[in-house]
This record gives structure tokens, C-alpha cells and sequence, in this order.
């Protein structure tokens, strides 16, 4: 579509694209102008894409999976569900340290992730993740180890092992605390960005990304819990899932042009896989009953959808970046309906 | 949350350094007016930003799409001068005269055309060549060292962005949320310095410094880039706009230059005589940290909803 003008006149594009950006402030032509049409440098980019891989989507998957275990691990706790317990606070372990280990495989080396902890500032949500992690990360550890602990045969637990395992109970709770900001965080990192399919998208993404945490951790519960304790998994994932699939609906609404690369290529295949698995394995984690196979096909499902979603959101935001267009059309549109940002509108000069 | 941050914290009108810090005896601001009305294209202060600031050459692979074979502003790139080749307007178009403006304002350096082989017949080539020196924008409110969360992107006492690549651990934050694409971790080529550190413009921070100017502006041989103070630079700005509009070429305006736009004014402005888009730069950016508390407030409304909900889960039936 952007291509319009070269297409037309059947040769490669030369010297800037015109379309309807351009010309829009000569009031008169505005009716005749083509949405899509739009001017640009040679279609090449104007932001920057993010130089991350795949480690960040699966460091976000990771992170939530581990927010939503430690919340479920603490229910289980307090509601004498012990299997579901153990599954959610060795889970939340395992999926931090896999996070931690995307997030430090992305950087390079485990230095700089400690290089992160010299400055906090409120003003980058990698800083504030960085300190909300590290504030979750000890108290997850310490209620995962009470949990290794309390394998052992009751004479070997003893001393400072028995001290760990007594540690649990509030170091989980401590831990599920800090588990929502982990969970809706990553939402606000990817926001906060120039990137305009991921900026577009603030107001509903961290819903989204709760909801997908949620999905996630009672998936990994139905695939690892005895069916007799899934019950509030269950649960979970029912809620979890529908307001992932509703506020996803609704974000798409609400970014304008923006929407359209999370339906478009990989984005596309990757949201729509997203929406089939978590709806299936919210089905099936409300209608599987006490059935093994069918709890841990659902569980499954439901920890794929809340992936796929991370790496669609993921790679829509890149493709918007690569797309001059979603840079150009959508500030146009903005300006039509708002007019130029301005920081005090009813500024005489402005 | 707003409460956490002043008013013009996160946009609008301000002197940065004095907002990062700086005493009273600090420098006044100091940035770039980029006259592209006035550019010829010979890109020294590409090669002269290159060579002051010892930044790798790097893919000068042809694009074969423009005679601009150093693609884009990036880590390797301080400096990108953009050619644009633009067909002649349509008949209707009011803005016509750009296509030859007046010969005096601009050194004659647009009416080649007028001898020039090819020519067509009324004398008015069929094209106009746009050319444009871009670069990193040292915004007021500067997304890039918002989100950094090393500190290694900082403000200088002159009111620009510095990145110290001995801090920057290469987490590439920045890269995306710069709303002008400047800013990029570097990517090679093999051997050189900073390889995985994020790159851009200093404004020639050493230079600044040893009371020299940036070596991009010193080397222009147009002035079309002019290094001073912003204040005296933005009024230096408005009274060339006006020049050309008395002379006809009502498409020239300034980009950046307005303390009150979405990323507060950048420090390094630009004379364009069309829109932003046309050159590659975004029609109306603002800095992403204008919408960072409500951000915040829908990512605790989001946290607290998933507390709210797995308390729930828990509420009611055993099994
Ligand atoms: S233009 Fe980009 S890199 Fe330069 S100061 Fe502004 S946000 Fe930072
Ligand atoms: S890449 Fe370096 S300069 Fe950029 S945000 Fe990360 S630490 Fe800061
Ligand atoms: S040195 Fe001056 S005239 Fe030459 S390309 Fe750069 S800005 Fe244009």
C-alpha cells in the first residue's frame, strides 16, 4: 500500500514517496487523500527497531510464568493445598532462573545485569523491573528451597534446613506480593518505547500480560498438581485466559493503524495461534474435571498461548518499527484528531 | 503517581541541564540549526564527524534505491546526510516556486537546472534535490536517556546527550525509544571499538569542552549546519523562515525548534522545505515518558487486578 505512487507509475520508487501525508495541511485536498498513502525516505525506517531476540519474549513468558506460580503457590499454602504448592513456588523457581538466564544471555554477560542495580529510576521501566525482580527474586528462591527441603527425610531436615523450611510460608507470601508488578512490568517495558505498535498499546497491554501470567502458572499447575488441588488453578486460568482474549480485543481497537502488524506474518500467525490455544486450554481446564490426560493437554495449551502471545506482540512491535509507515500514519492520524502534541495547548504561542 | 514527578519532568519546556543539576555558572545550551535550504550534499560533515570521533566505516554497500549510499543515522553513522529526489510538483500545487527558489537566497545553487544538459524546455528541471544533514536531536526531554537504566546516557553541562560507553552495558533500551532513530548498539564491524555499546552523536562533547565546535559544523562549507546557543540559534532559525517565506518558498518551516512540542524542542533543529516525512523524520514525535504515568497506573491497575483474581480463585469450593 505504501508503495502506491511508484506502483502506479510502474517504477521503482525515486526520491520520496508522495501520498497524502504531505499535503494535508492545504485544506482542500484532505478528502481526496487515500488513508494508507503516505510519504516517507525511501520506505526506510524511521525508528529504530529493538535490538532484542528471542530472548526477551521468552524472558517476558518467564517472568510471568513465574509471577502467576508464586501468587497460586501462596493460595495453595494458606489453603492447605500442598501439591499445588510445591508445583507453584519450584515452578516460579525454574522460570525465574530461566528468565534470568535469557535476560543475562541477552546482555552478554552477568555483570551487566548488575551493572543495572548503580541507578534506580522511575523514569525506566528496565531500571524498576530490574529492582522489582530483585526484590522478588531472593523471597521466590527461599520459598522454592523450604519446598526442596521438605522432600527430605524428616531426620535429615534439621538445624538450619529446618529453619529454611520454616522460612517458607512468609517468604512465599513475600514473594506473591512482589509477583503482579513481575507479571504487569514487562508490559510498561515495552510501552515505553517509541516502537509504535508496542506504544500504542499501553492502556490494555499490561492487562493482557496479567492475564497471559495467570493463564501460564495455572497451565503449568494442571500439568504438574494433583488433579484433587487444581481446583483455584482452574479457576485461574478460565479468568486468566477470558481477560487476555478481551483486553487483547480491545487493545487492537484502540491502537488505530498500529493494530495491523499483529495480524500480518509471523505477528500474525503467532496472535492467532495464541488466541486458538488459550481458548482451547481454557475449555479444557474448565471442563476437564479430575481427568490427568485432559488436565495436562489444557495446561499445556494454556502455557503455549501465553508464549505465542508474548512472542506476537513481540515481533508485531518490530515489524511496526521496520514500517515507516506505522510511524507516519499514525502520528498523522493524531495530529488529524488532536492536533500537534503540545505540551500546554492553550499556550498563545502554540 | 504523577505526583512523583514535577510538571516538566517528563515533557515540556525546559532547560535541561539546569534541570539535571547544573549550577548557575553552567554553559548555556548548546545545539545545531541545520539549514537544509542550503545544503549541497557533499557530506564532509559525514566524513568529518568520522574522523574527529574515530567512528568505523561501515556498509557502504549501495542501496539501489537513491544516490545516498550511507543509508540511515545509526551506530556507525553520527552524521547522515539524506538525498532526496523529488519530481516536480503537479501544476495545482500552490507551493510551486520551491521548485526554483529565488536565486540569490539560495546561492544559485538550485538553478544548475537552467543550463544543465537534459534540461527541459521551460528552463525548470523536472525534479528538485532535497538534501539534508541529519542528526542526533539532543531533545529536551531525550527518551533515550529516560529509559537507560545504567545512567551511562547522560546530560552535559551544555544541555546535550552523552552516552559513556564504559557504563552502557548494551541492554539496548534506548534504541527503541528514541522516537527519531538515532540511537543504536553498535554492531561492527569485527574489531572495532564499543562492538555491542550504544552509539550516537555527542555533540562532540571533547570539543564543547576545549571551547572548539562540534567538527560536522565547523567542516560545512555552506553553514548549512550552525553550532551555537539554541536560544540565539532558534531566533537565528525564525528570521531565515521568514526570509523565504517573503521570497515565495512557503514550504520552508522549522522542525524541532519549538520548546512546547511533543519531546520539549530538540537542541539540534532543522530548516526543511517539506514535510518531516519526506526526510525521514517523524511528523510529530513525543517523548514516550509523556505517557509514562498512566503507564503506571494501568500496569498497577493490571497488578493489583491479578492479586484480586488469584484470591479469588482461591475463594469458594475445595477440589
Ligand atoms: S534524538 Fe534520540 S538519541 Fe538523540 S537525544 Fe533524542 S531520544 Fe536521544
Ligand atoms: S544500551 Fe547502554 S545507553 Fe542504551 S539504555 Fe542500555 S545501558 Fe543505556
Ligand atoms: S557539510 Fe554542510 S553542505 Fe555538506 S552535506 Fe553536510 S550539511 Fe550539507
Amino acid at each position: 500500500m505504501s508503495d502506491t505512487l511508484a506502483q502506479t507509475q510502474g517504477r521503482p520508487p525515486r526520491g520520496s514517496r508522495r501520498g497524502g501525508g504531505g499535503r494535508r495541511r492545504r485544506g482542500g485536498e484532505r478528502s481526496m487523500v487515500p488513508e494508507a498513502e503516505f510519504t516517507s525516505y525511501y520506505g526506510r525506517p524511521i525508528v529504530k527497531p529493538s535490538p532484542w531476540e528471542a530472548d526477551i519474549p521468552a524472558y517476558l513468558f518467564a517472568g510471568g510464568l513465574a509471577a502467576g506460580s508464586s501468587l497460586l503457590a501462596a493460595g495453595a499454602d494458606l489453603t492447605g493445598r500442598p501439591g499445588l504448592r510445591r508445583v507453584g513456588r519450584v515452578g516460579a523457581l525454574g522460570a525465574l532462573s530461566f528468565s534470568m538466564a535469557a535476560l543475562v544471555h541477552d546482555l552478554g554477560r552477568p555483570s551487566r545485569f548488575v551493572n543495572m542495580l548503580r541507578v534506580a529510576k522511575l523514569t525506566s521501566p528496565m531500571s524498576v523491573g530490574t529492582w522489582i525482580l530483585s526484590a522478588y527474586g531472593p523471597f521466590a528462591g527461599a520459598a522454592a528451597a523450604a519446598e526442596l527441603v521438605a522432600l527430605l527425610p524428616a531426620d535429615k531436615r534439621r538445624g538450619p534446613l529446618r529453619l529454611l523450611e520454616l522460612t517458607g510460608r512468609p517468604a512465599g507470601l513475600v514473594a506473591a506480593v512482589f509477583a503482579p508488578p513481575v507479571a504487569s512490568y514487562t508490559a510498561v517495558l515495552l510501552s515505553d518505547t517509541a516502537t509504535p505498535s508496542w506504544h500504542e498499546a499501553y492502556r490494555e497491554l499490561p492487562f493482557v500480560f496479567v492475564g497471559s501470567a495467570a493463564a501460564a502458572a495455572s497451565g503449568l499447575a494442571l500439568i504438574g498438581a494433583p488433579t484433587s488441588e487444581t481446583g483455584p488453578a482452574r479457576r485461574l486460568a478460565v479468568g486468566g485466559a477470558l481477560m487476555e482474549l478481551a483486553m487483547e480485543r480491545r487493545m487492537e481497537q484502540s491502537m488505530g493503524v498500529t493494530a495491523e502488524p499483529l495480524h500480518a506474518g509471523r505477528a500474525g500467525r503467532l496472535m492467532r495461534a495464541a488466541r486458538g490455544l488459550t481458548l482451547a486450554g481454557a475449555a479444557g481446564a474448565a471442563l476437564s474435571g479430575r481427568s490427568r490426560v485432559l488436565s495436562a493437554l489444557s495446561g499445556a495449551a494454556l502455557m503455549a498461548g501465553s508464549a505465542c502471545i508474548r512472542f506476537g506482540v513481540f515481533e508485531a512491535g518490530q515489524a511496526s518499527a521496520r514500517d515507516p509507515k506505522y510511524t507516519v500514519v499514525s502520528q498523522r492520524q493524531r495530529m488529524k484528531r488532536e492536533g500537534p502534541a503540545r505540551h500546554r495547548p492553550e499556550d498563545p504561542e502554540a | 503517581m504523577t505526583s512523583l514527578f514535577n510538571e516538566f519532568d517528563l515533557w515540556g519546556p525546559l532547560d535541561p541541564a539546569a534541570d539535571a543539576g547544573y549550577g548557575k555558572d553552567k554553559p548555556k545550551r548548546k545545539g545545531f540549526f541545520t539549514d537544509t535550504s542550503i545544503c549541497i550534499g557533499c557530506k564532509a560533515c559525514e566524513v568529518a564527524c568520522k574522523e574527529w570521533n574515530d567512528v568505523p566505516a561501515d556498509h557502504f554497500d549501495m542501496t539501489a534505491t537513491s544516490y545516498d549510499n550511507s543509508h540511515s543515522l545509526n551506530s556507525n553513522q553520527w552524521r547522515h546526510v539524506a538525498f532526496i529526489e523529488q519530481p516536480r510538483r503537479p501544476a495545482v500545487d500552490l507551493g510551486m516556486p520551491t521548485t526554483r527558489p529565488d536565486d540569490d537566497l539560495l546561492g544559485g545553487l538550485l538553478a544548475e537546472g537552467e543550463t544543465g544538459d537534459g534540461a527541459p524546455s521551460d528552463g525548470v528541471p523536472d525534479f528538485r534535490w532535497l538534501m539534508s544533514s541529519d542528526v542526533c536531536k539532543h531533545c529536551t526531554h531525550a527518551a533515550c536517556l529516560d529509559v537507560c537504566p545504567t545512567g551511562s546516557l547522560f546530560r552535559s553541562e551544555f544541555g546535550t546527550v552523552v552516552v559513556q560507553d564504559d557504563i552502557c552495558n548494551g541492554c539496548g533500551y534506548c534504541v527503541p525509544a528514541c522516537p527519531y532513530g538515532v540511537i543504536e548498539r553498535r554492531r561492527g564491524p569485527e574489531g572495532s571499538k564499543n562492538v555491542g555499546i550504544a552509539q550516537k552523536c555527542t555533540l562532540c562533547y571533547d570539543r564543547l569542552g576545549a571551547g572548539q565546535q562540534p567538527a560536522c559544523s565547523q567542516a560545512c562549507p555552506t553553514q548549512s549546519i550552525q553550532f551555537g546557543d539554541v536560544e540565539e540559534l532558534r531566533e537565528r532559525a525564525e528570521r531565515r523562515v521568514a526570509r523565504l517565506h517573503e521570497a515565495g518558498v512557503m514550504d520552508a518551516r522549522l522542525y524541532g525548534n519549538d520548546p512546547h512540542d511533543g519531546v520539549g524542542g530538540t537542541g539540534a533543529f532543522f530548516l526543511l522545505l517539506d514535510e518531516p516525512e519526506v526526510y525521514g523524520f517523524p511528523p510529530d514525535p513525543v517523548v514516550t515518558t509523556r505517557d509514562l504515568p498512566q503507564m503506571f497506573r494501568r500496569a498497577s491497575a493490571a497488578a493489583v487486578t491479578l492479586l484480586a483474581g488469584a484470591a479469588v480463585a482461591f475463594v469458594g469450593r475445595r477440589g
